[in-house]
Order: structure tokens, then sequence, then C-alpha cells
């Protein structure tokens, strides 16, 4: 199934159910709970991948707004080759960024782990682009030029819980519908 | 239908903007990578685009191993007083030993004859060459071993020109189409001071901007400019003045007065091309990720092949990954395609 097909096609109550199940699942959650891991995810991509910074030239260090608009909260992302940060926050919050990108979780995971293509996305209208546009170009290249799957690789770096992990998210994929 | 009924089998030349997507267009069946390096001297200077050096090497010994040649686009114009740039990116390219570079300049294709007369000349889509007696020109004053022709031909002129001129063709089959006059288009420079011919950038990001109301209809604008509006729900296209819609006397409402948002894609013609004396079948979308590449990679890989078996070419859609969700054959069925 195509992206845009697989972005627009209806799901059935089960699979809709099932697909707000991760922001259901994380709505009551602290988000002090969920820090760490984004911490690690930051640190681990940045330790992982450094060439990352040199593509990103001047836009390193920019702000980027992350928001996975079927979850309970927002991200932003700080690519600093020397301290890299993702940080949540709830959406009222409205973080001070330079650009943001908006789409469904799976969409915006999809686009990182180049398995879906951002212009595709843009052009059937599943992601939003707002503030400097030519950063969010340079950071959607950077990550595209990735090795493997981004995905694999920070899912990897939890030690005991990279089983349960990956668990999970097949599971959330397979209702998604892949 | 097969080699022997009058198909030559055409190499399949592909788009890479990163390392990772040139790995990802050899995997794919790749017969060819087009690239370039991180500077004007190529027509996708984007920002996070392209290759160092360095990993033009790497790229070059996967692609090798596994018997895909890499060509390197330096198909930019240098300014006057600026070759440098341009000069050091053939010599690179010879040194380290790309299959192709392709020009699009007379100053950069004749340094790069009389400096590597062994390196082999690909003459650019920029150079606008689609006449016989231009690309014969091209040919006998460069050494020029194949044309990358404009899209503006049909596929009965392109079989004509094919007996005319002394070297291979390349033709686009899939990706962006913009205006008709490629290396000729200032509307870039004319908005932002930035030149697609000479700076490798259209519409350059940083200009670009993207307003959404409460009700998700789309604004974009390059600088000042709005270019197009769409509705919520409405398929949007690239921020690009040739593709904007505009209000002008004699349509109603907004109207494309060049180019409407959408994308080439030949996959119904390949039989056709084959026949006219295409050698090379190319694949238009440096700027775009991974997964496009291996998604229209392996679409015409098997199209190919299947032709090539003398089998019906079973094409998946490739719709979901074109400009504004449309796809058209453009010029080469006809000149009257709009």
């Amino acid at each position: 199934m195509s992206a845009s097909s697989r972005a627009r096609a209806t799901p059935t109550p089960l699979q809709s159910l099932l697909q707000n199940a991760p922001s259901l699942l994380l709505a009551p959650v602290p988000l002090a709970v969920l820090q760490p891991l984004f911490t690690r995810i930051a640190t681990h991509v940045a330790q992982s991948r450094p060439e990352l910074f040199a593509r990103l030239g001047p836009h390193a260090g920019k702000r980027f707004l992350i928001d996975p608009i079927d979850l309970p909260f927002v991200l932003v992302l700080t690519p600093d080759a020397t301290r890299p940060s993702l940080t949540a926050h709830r959406r009222h919050e409205r973080p001070i960024h330079d650009a943001g990108i908006a789409g469904t979780f799976f969409n915006l995971l999809d686009m990182i782990d180049g398995s879906l293509d951002g212009d595709a996305l843009f052009f059937s209208r599943d992601l939003r682009v707002s503030g400097d546009t030519e950063a969010v170009v340079a950071l959607r290249n950077a990550l595209d030029d990735f090795e493997g799957s981004a995905l694999d690789s920070v899912v990897g770096s939890f030690g005991l819980l990279s089983g349960p992990a990956a668990l999970a998210l097949s599971g959330l994929r397979a209702v998604r519908g892949k | 239908m097969s080699e022997a009924q009058g198909y030559q089998k055409p190499e399949l030349v592909c788009p890479a903007g990163t390392p990772a997507a040139l790995r990802a267009a050899v995997d794919a069946g790749a017969d060819a990578v087009y690239c370039g390096l991180q500077n004007a001297t190529n027509a996708r200077n984007f920002p996070g685009l392209n290759f160092t050096p360095a990993e033009l090497d790497q790229s070059l010994a996967y692609a090798h191993a596994r018997n895909a040649k890499v060509l390197l686009a330096v198909n930019t114009f240098p300014p006057a007083g600026k070759f440098e740039m341009w000069g050091e990116a053939i010599d690179r390219a010879a040194k380290l030993g790309v299959d192709a570079v392709i020009v699009a300049d007379m100053g950069v294709a004749d340094y790069a004859a009389r400096t590597h007369p062994n390196l082999r000349l690909h003459l650019s889509v920029q150079a606008g060459a689609s006449s016989p007696e231009a690309i014969r020109y091209y040919c006998e004053e460069f050494g020029i071993k194949r044309v990358v022709l404009p899209r503006m031909l049909t596929v009965a002129e392109i079989a004509e020109l094919h007996r005319q001129i002394p070297c291979e063709i390349e033709a686009f089959v899939f990706g962006n189409i913009g205006m008709m006059a490629e290396g000729r288009c200032s509307l870039t420079n004319y908005v932002t001071g930035l030149s697609t011919n000479m700076d490798g950038i259209c519409s350059p990001a940083a200009d670009v901007h993207y307003e959404e109301d409460a009700e998700r209809n789309l604004t974009t604008r390059l600088g000042e400019y709005v270019i197009d509006r769409f509705a919520c729900g409405e398929s949007a296209g690239y921020t690009t003045i040739c593709k904007g819609r505009y209000l002008c006397g004699a349509q109603t409402g907004g109207y494309y007065a060049f180019e409407e948002p959408v994308s080439l894609n030949l996959s119904a013609l390949l039989p056709d091309l084959m026949r006219a004396g295409v050698t090379a079948l190319k694949i238009e979308g440096r700027q775009r990720s991974r997964a496009y590449v291996k998604s229209v990679v392996s679409a015409f890989r098997k199209a190919v092949d299947d032709i090539m078996a003398g089998r019906d070419a079973a094409f998946a859609s490739l719709l979901a990954l074109t400009e504004g969700r449309r796809e058209t054959e453009g010029a080469f069925p006809s000149k009257r395609w709009r």
C-alpha cells in the first residue's frame, strides 16, 4: 500500500481504536516520565551518526517543533552536535521554535525511517511545514542519509527494553495496516 | 517483444541526493546513478543534500562493486570570474574515476575535454540542446558521448533526432516536469536573486514560506509572492513560479499560466522510447528521499526487464509520489498536451 493511500484509508472501528491507542495510553503519563526516553534517543543519534550535523550545516542548533498530531504532546528537537536535545511539551505550552513539522506519529516516524517520502506527504497534505523552511529541508535531507533504519538503531539502544519496544511498534504498525 | 524484435536494453539512470539514496538506487536495480557535489556546480544545490568528495569516493566503490555507474552532475553555468569551483569539480571527478560527467556550460565542457580527454562527457538537459545541429556541435567540439534531451520533444521527434546525431540519447521518463526551456529559466532569479542556472537552486527553501489557516487552506509563497492557495484536502505542489496559480484577465479564478503541479510519467511509452533509439532512461529527483528512489527505480527496473523479456510491463502505481498527485506524458506523445 502506498504512503498516501495508507494515510487516507478509512479505518475500521477496531483499527481506529487501536490507532488511537498511543494517544489514549500516553495522555495520562507525566512527560517527566517520558523525558529520559527522548533524551536517550537524541544522545544515541548524535553519538551514532555525528555526520548528520555536517549535513545540517548552519541549521544545527535550531529548534524544530515536531508535532505528532495524534499524540498528546509535541517535541522540540535541537540537533546541536555537542548538546543535542529532544524535549517533550504539552501542546498548549507552545514552546519556542524556529521551524515546525506536523503529521501523524507513524507518518513522521516512517519519514524519518526512510520508508515514506516527505515530498509525497506534503503533496497529499499529510505533512505540514511552518517557519524556517530551509532548516526543515536540511533536517529532512540529513535524516534521510541515515544508514539503514534509524528506528531500529534507536530501539536497539534500549538494552533489555529493545525487544518489548520493537514488539510494541510492530504491533501498532500491524493494526495501522502496513 | 524482445531485443531480437528491435529493443536495445536501455540504461536506467537514477537520482541520488545522498549516499543512502545512491545505495538505495543501486540496490533497486539502477544501471547508473547521478549525483552532485555540495556546492553550486550542480542544479540541485539544496541544503543538506549532495556529496562530499569522501562520500563520492565511497559511493563509487559501492556502485562499481555492483556493476553500476556513477555520473557526476557539474551542470550549472559558472558566473564570469568564478570558474575555479567548476574546474575543481571536473578535476575531482576525473581523479575519483566517475564514469561520466554531466555538463551544460561550454566553458566547462571545453575545460573537461582539454584537461581530461579520457573523461566521458554527457550533455546536461540544462544545455537545452534539442536540434541536430546544436547536438552535433557539442559532439564535434567537446567529444560529448550522450545528450540528455529537453522535455519538449515528441517520441517521433526523438526517433528522427536519433538518426541525425552521432551520440547516445538519454530521455527523462519520470519526475518533475517544469518549464519547457531548461537552462534558460530565470524566474527564480527574478524573485529571489538566486539563479537556478548559476547557483543551482530553483526556489531556494530560505525564500519558501507555508501558511496554513484554521480551515487547513494552504498558502505557499516564494519571497513576498503568493505562488498558490490550496483548499483543505487539495493536493499541493512545489513552490516554484512555473507551477504557480495566478489571476489573469483571460481566465476565471486562479489559473496555472505556465504549467500545472504534475509529474512526468512515461511508463506507458517505454517501448516507444526504446524503439526510438533512446539509450538511457532518466528518473528525476535528486531532491527526493531514498523512499522515493527505491520505489521509482524498482518500478522502472521491473518494467524495463519485463519489456526486454517479451512480457507486458506490469507497472506499479507511482501516483502517490507525484507532484499534486497527478501525472502526465507531457510533450512526448504530442506538443498539444495542454
